[in-house]
């Protein structure tokens, strides 16, 4: 059995994609489309990985970075970032908040799986 | 003592200048009021003043006013006004 | 040697080509700025000295002859005035250097409200004034030859004097005229003209004093024996009349403040105020050593000089009967500086007044003035100057000669005295009592200057000359209380004390009372808060708001009359001071007081005022100057100003930087926030696409199905991404207005429906609700561009509105002149945080993601921009509700 890893994401098609590929590589994903109520659902579902897109509605990724670092279940759940705003200081804004990876969209499949496997060890 | 309380009064400099200034306004009322007093001089027949004993009164109030003012331009700062100046003349 | 006069003219012409050397050299090394030593205070203070006319050099000694002591008054005068320069000088000179006063009419005038009625009047009492006093001193040179003349048995008979007269007119006028108006510097000094004016006052004062030293301690034996004989002579005793002692004292004092001639040198040419410093004492000093001598020789004049000889004349005709001729000949000298000192500044000063509020104003007023003006204005000025001058001067000699000479001239000096000083309470009040105003200064002037002319003037003249012996004696019309030296009843009195009491006594209460009733306008105000607090605000005129002025038609005002050089210099340092590059600042209030500062010294302050009034758009006080006023008035009562006006200035100036770095930081977030925006919003469609072509290149184990979908989401994908960039695109050329509007007629109807047809709503669950009759509105306007917005608000309905059973309601109505057009769904609406930002770019109406880029309505605000009218938010309509707005000038009702 695959280790369980949560996509937070607002873009439908991206959902697809991503569940798409790491489903093929062999994990179980479970998806959330919504900031406001994310974190409920990260501590519910209890996964193994968060893939975190920064703007989501209702709560922004950064703001639910925080809260699952300040919470005390998920302060060391791997969580890796996605973003569509190729800034610097989005990047370091992550960093800072405690992301574990920082990906630019559009990002290649192989190096979303390469972080996935990297983050959570098998 | 400790500590630097707020002087009452000014400090010595800006006193003399108030001061200096204060003369300057004063001197033209000083030669008025010299250049005056041949008003009071009696008139006429006997008694009056010879025209020898004016000339020396006016031209020594002159030189001794013109004196004056030399020391008082002397003693004047350049900015005098400023704070002395508000008071320079009332506001209607 | 004799006194040949031969030899005298040589000399004269010799000494008149070194003062033309004088003034050439100064004025050269004033223009290569090397003229450092024509600054000091030294030159000031001789260059004070024209108040001592020919009528001082020989006339004081006639005048003692006949009066004794009296004479002294005429100085005494001038000097408590000049000890009292902290009261009053100090002030009007930094009045006259911070407003660029030209003339004492250009002080009084620019105080009232820069009036040129003011103006007009003081230069009319002026020129009346100063005219006869001109005569008097052609009158005296013409003289001092006679008595040369007449110690020489070979000279030609000298009966035709009047042409000596007019030779010494006519090269006065020269001089004046080559180092009067050679330059039209703003400032108005010149520095070739009071050069030689102090040259010309050592030499008088050298001349007199040489005359003295010979007659007390060459003729009198001595000072002790000369004052014996002082008192053994007729005038042995006081006997002066303390009305006229003390009257006279004033009159001096007020002449010498408001004597056009004096002005010019007190105010105008002073170069810095710390030389009032020295003149304060060094002046009085001056006064005191030129009316040393006065008396003993006098006396010793009418010992030894044949009885009738003319007093007047005593200074050269006591050295020449003692055969001193070289004393003789500098005492010649001294009176003809005294005489050409005096003409030539006051000639200047006439004519700057002249030219500035008589022959400019009318000459701006026929050509029509301001901008529209062609041509420099320059050469007009100073040719109205030149004109004004040789005008004044030839009034000057035509007096002399209509009036003859004689007796009648020589009483002019203290009749022109009393003329001038009707502007005392005019000019004092002015700058001491901001409750002064422009109504109280025309009442004061013209009560004293009318008593003036009928108590003193006319009389003068001679009995029956033009007042006739029975008015004289009995009043006109028989009215007793009118006669000329009996006004009100006051008779007894001296001619002289008796005028000054009247025209004081009138001119300053009729000032005070009309003030006091009157109210000023608030040019007035203005000024007479600058004036009044003057060392409070240096340098702070605010008279415009510059909002409508335009920088070039002022720009080429300004060329016309400071030239092109200055004026661009001028404009270009203005506009760096304020941060701009180039020539052009913007017309802020400062900088409109400060052009109107510089043109005000070519053309005086109520002409320059009009002139940039003309072109400002003829508002001449605006509600901001009034702000001013009061505002000033606030500060006053609160603060000891000049700090307070300096840190406001650096409170200006640190806000100013604020809102600039403000903005700055602003556009800087806007920028970064917008392409951060573009950013996400292409790499969003950009993921998918290479996703799931990657998913597609890597192929696998994927269905037909899968794959087709797959290939759906990137094809779907790559035309949310074109459509982005066409509206980037769109709306780029929107903002830049850019766009290309075609104008069409058609009904709303039919835009409605076309729009409704290209969302295709028709077949989903959104319902429309439209009013078909309403709708048959004619519309003008680029109906695919309002098409365009119509398809913007049904899509964004259709995908945000989150009702059960969707509807939108499309209701038409004219209001107000305008037609308006509202879109309102059943929906939840946007929450009120939201409805600011709706039209912002890459704002999204909701949290749902539908696909848009968040730039439609932002779209639709421009394009609505260009049409003429405007998208709102409706708040409060159940649901969201937008509101399209068109002028209705651009429909035609269709029936």
């Amino acid at each position: 059995m695959g280790k369980h890893v949560l996509v937070i994401e607002d873009e439908p098609n991206i959902i697809e994609a991503i569940s798409f590929i790491l489903s093929r590589d062999g994990w179980q994903v479970d998806t959330h489309s919504n900031g406001g109520d994310a974190m409920d659902t990260v501590l519910s579902k209890r996964p193994d990985l968060v893939i975190l897109d920064v703007m989501l509605p209702g709560r922004s990724g950064y703001d639910i970075l925080t809260d699952l670092r300040n919470h005390h279940e998920t302060a060391a759940l791997p969580v890796l970032m996605l973003t569509a705003r190729g800034q610097n200081k989005d990047r370091d804004m992550a960093e800072r908040l405690g992301a574990n990876r920082f990906m630019t969209k559009p990002f290649s499949n192989a190096d979303v799986l390469d972080a996935v496997r990297d983050l959570v060890p098998q | 003592m400790t500590g630097k309380p707020t002087p009452l009064f000014l400090e010595r400099r800006s006193y003399r200048q108030r001061r200096v200034i204060d003369a300057a306004r004063l001197l033209p009322v000083l030669g008025a009021v010299l250049f005056g007093l041949p008003l009071l001089w009696p008139r006429g027949a006997e008694d009056a003043v010879r025209t020898s004993s004016s000339i020396l009164y006016v031209f020594g109030v002159w030189l001794i006013l013109v004196c004056l003012a030399f020391v008082i331009s002397r003693k004047v700062e350049d900015e005098g006004d400023g704070s002395t100046d508000t008071n320079d003349e009332g506001r209607p | 040697m004799t006194a040949s006069m031969n030899l005298l003219v040589a000399v004269c012409l010799g000494y008149v080509a070194l003062l033309f050397l004088v003034a050439f050299v100064a004025e050269r090394a004033a223009l290569r700025g090397r003229g450092g030593w024509l600054r000091s205070p030294v030159v000031y203070t001789l260059s004070l000295s024209i108040y001592c006319t020919a009528w001082t050099f020989y006339g004081a000694v006639g005048y003692a002859a006949r009066s004794g002591l009296e004479y002294l008054t005429i100085y005494l005068g001038p000097t408590l005035v000049m000890i009292g320069w902290w009261w009053g000088l100090r002030k009007l000179v930094r009045i006259g250097r911070t407003q660029r006063v030209t003339s004492v009419a250009d002080l009084i005038s620019s105080r009232y409200g820069k009036s040129t009625l003011l103006a007009v009047f003081v230069t009319l009492i002026a020129v009346i004034g100063t005219t006869p006093y001109i005569a008097l001193q052609l009158q005296s040179v013409t003289a001092s030859f006679a008595s040369i003349a007449q110690a020489d048995p070979n000279a030609a008979s000298l009966d035709d004097n009047r042409n000596i007269a007019l030779w010494v007119a006519a090269g006065l006028a020269l001089f004046t005229i080559l180092f009067g108006t050679r330059n039209l510097d703003a400032n108005e000094r010149h520095h070739g003209v009071v050069m030689a004016i102090a040259v010309e006052a050592v030499v008088k004062l050298a001349a007199l004093m040489a005359v003295g030293v010979f007659v007390v301690w060459g003729l009198g034996g001595g000072l002790g024996e000369t004052l014996a004989r002082i008192d053994a002579s007729a005038r042995g005793q006081w006997q002066v009349d303390g009305a006229r002692w003390a009257g006279l004292t004033f009159l001096a004092a007020a002449a010498f403040l408001t004597l056009p001639r004096m002005f010019q040198v007190l105010v105008v040419e002073n170069e810095d105020e710390g030389h009032l410093r020295t003149a304060s004492w060094a002046f009085p000093l001056y006064l005191m050593l030129i009316s040393l001598f006065v008396v003993p020789i006098a006396v010793v004049g009418l010992e030894i000089m044949p009885a009738g000889s003319n007093p007047d004349q005593f200074v050269l005709t006591v050295p020449l009967s003692q055969g001193q001729n070289t004393l003789a000949m500098l005492s010649f000298l001294g009176g003809f500086s005294s005489a050409t000192s005096m003409v030539i500044v006051a000639s200047i000063a006439l004519a700057t007044m002249v030219s500035n509020h008589i022959v400019m104003p009318i000459w701006l007023r026929l050509t029509g003035g301001g901008a529209v003006i062609s041509g420099d204005v320059r050469h007009v000025v100073i040719l109205s100057r030149r004109v004004s001058i040789a005008a004044v001067l030839g009034f000057g000699y035509l007096y002399y000669r209509l009036s003859g000479g004689g007796a009648a001239l020589a009483a002019i000096g203290l009749i022109s005295f009393a003329g001038v000083a009707q502007f005392l309470p005019a000019l004092l009040g002015g700058i001491l009592w901001r409750g002064a105003t422009r109504t109280g200064a025309l009442v004061g002037l013209s009560l004293g200057f009318v008593l003036w002319v009928w108590c003193l003037l006319l009389p003068s003249f001679g009995t029956g000359v033009v007042i006739s012996e029975s008015v004289m004696a009995a009043g006109p019309w028989g009215i007793g209380w009118l006669r000329p030296y009996a006004l009100f009843g006051l008779s007894g009195v001296d001619p002289l004390v008796h005028a000054i009491v009247w025209t004081m006594l009138f001119n300053a209460g009729g000032f005070t009372l009309a003030s006091l009733i009157s109210f000023p306008t608030p040019l007035e105000r203005l000024q007479g808060a600058q004036f009044v607090n003057v060392f409070q605000h240096s340098g702070r005129t605010q008279n415009w708001a510059g909002d409508t002025a335009q920088s070039e038609d002022l720009m080429v005002m300004a060329q016309r009359i400071l030239g092109p050089a200055q004026s661009q210099a001028l404009f270009q340092e203005e506009a760096r001071r304020q941060g701009l590059v180039g020539y052009l600042p913007e017309p802020s209030p400062d900088f409109l007081a400060r052009l109107e500062r510089e043109l005000s010294g070519s053309v005086g302050a109520a002409t320059a005022h009009a002139m940039v009034g003309q072109i400002m758009g003829a508002a001449t006080v605006s509600v901001d100057d009034l702000l001013a006023v009061a505002d000033e008035t606030a500060q006053m009562m609160e603060y000891s100003s000049q700090l307070e006006a300096k840190s406001e200035e650096l409170t200006r100036t640190a806000r100013q930087l604020r809102a600039a770095n403000e903005k700055l930081t602003q556009l800087s977030v806007q920028k970064d926030a917008f392409l951060s925006q573009i950013s996400h919003e292409l790499r969003t469609p950009m993921t998918s696409i290479r996703a799931f072509s990657e998913i597609l290149r890597d192929g696998g184990a994927l269905d037909a199905e899968t794959r087709a979908k797959y290939a759906d989401i990137i094809h779907g994908e790559a035309i949310r991404l074109t459509r982005l960039l066409d509206d980037l695109l769109d709306l780029s050329v929107l903002e830049n207005g850019q766009v290309n509007l075609n104008l069409r007629t058609g009904v709303l109807a039919e835009v409605i429906d076309h729009a409704v047809a290209a969302t295709g709503v028709e077949n989903g669950p959104l319902r429309l609700v439209r009013d078909r009759q309403a709708e048959e509105v004619m519309l003008e306007t680029d109906l695919d561009r309002l098409a365009q917005v119509f398809i913007n608000l049904i899509a964004n309905a259709r995908k945000y509105c989150d009702a059960a059973a969707p509807r939108l309601t499309v209701s038409v109505q004219v209001r107000n002149g305008r037609l308006m057009i509202d879109f309102v769904d059943n929906g939840t609406g946007i929450p009120r945080a939201a409805q600011a930002l709706v039209f912002e770019k890459f704002s999204r109406v909701s949290d749902q993601n539908a696909g848009g880029a968040g730039l439609g309505l932002a779209i639709c605000r421009e394009i609505m921009a260009r049409l003429d009218g405007s998208i709102t938010y409706l708040p409060g309509q159940g649901g969201a509700a937008f509101r399209v707005t068109l002028p209705v000038a651009q429909r035609v009702a269709a029936q």
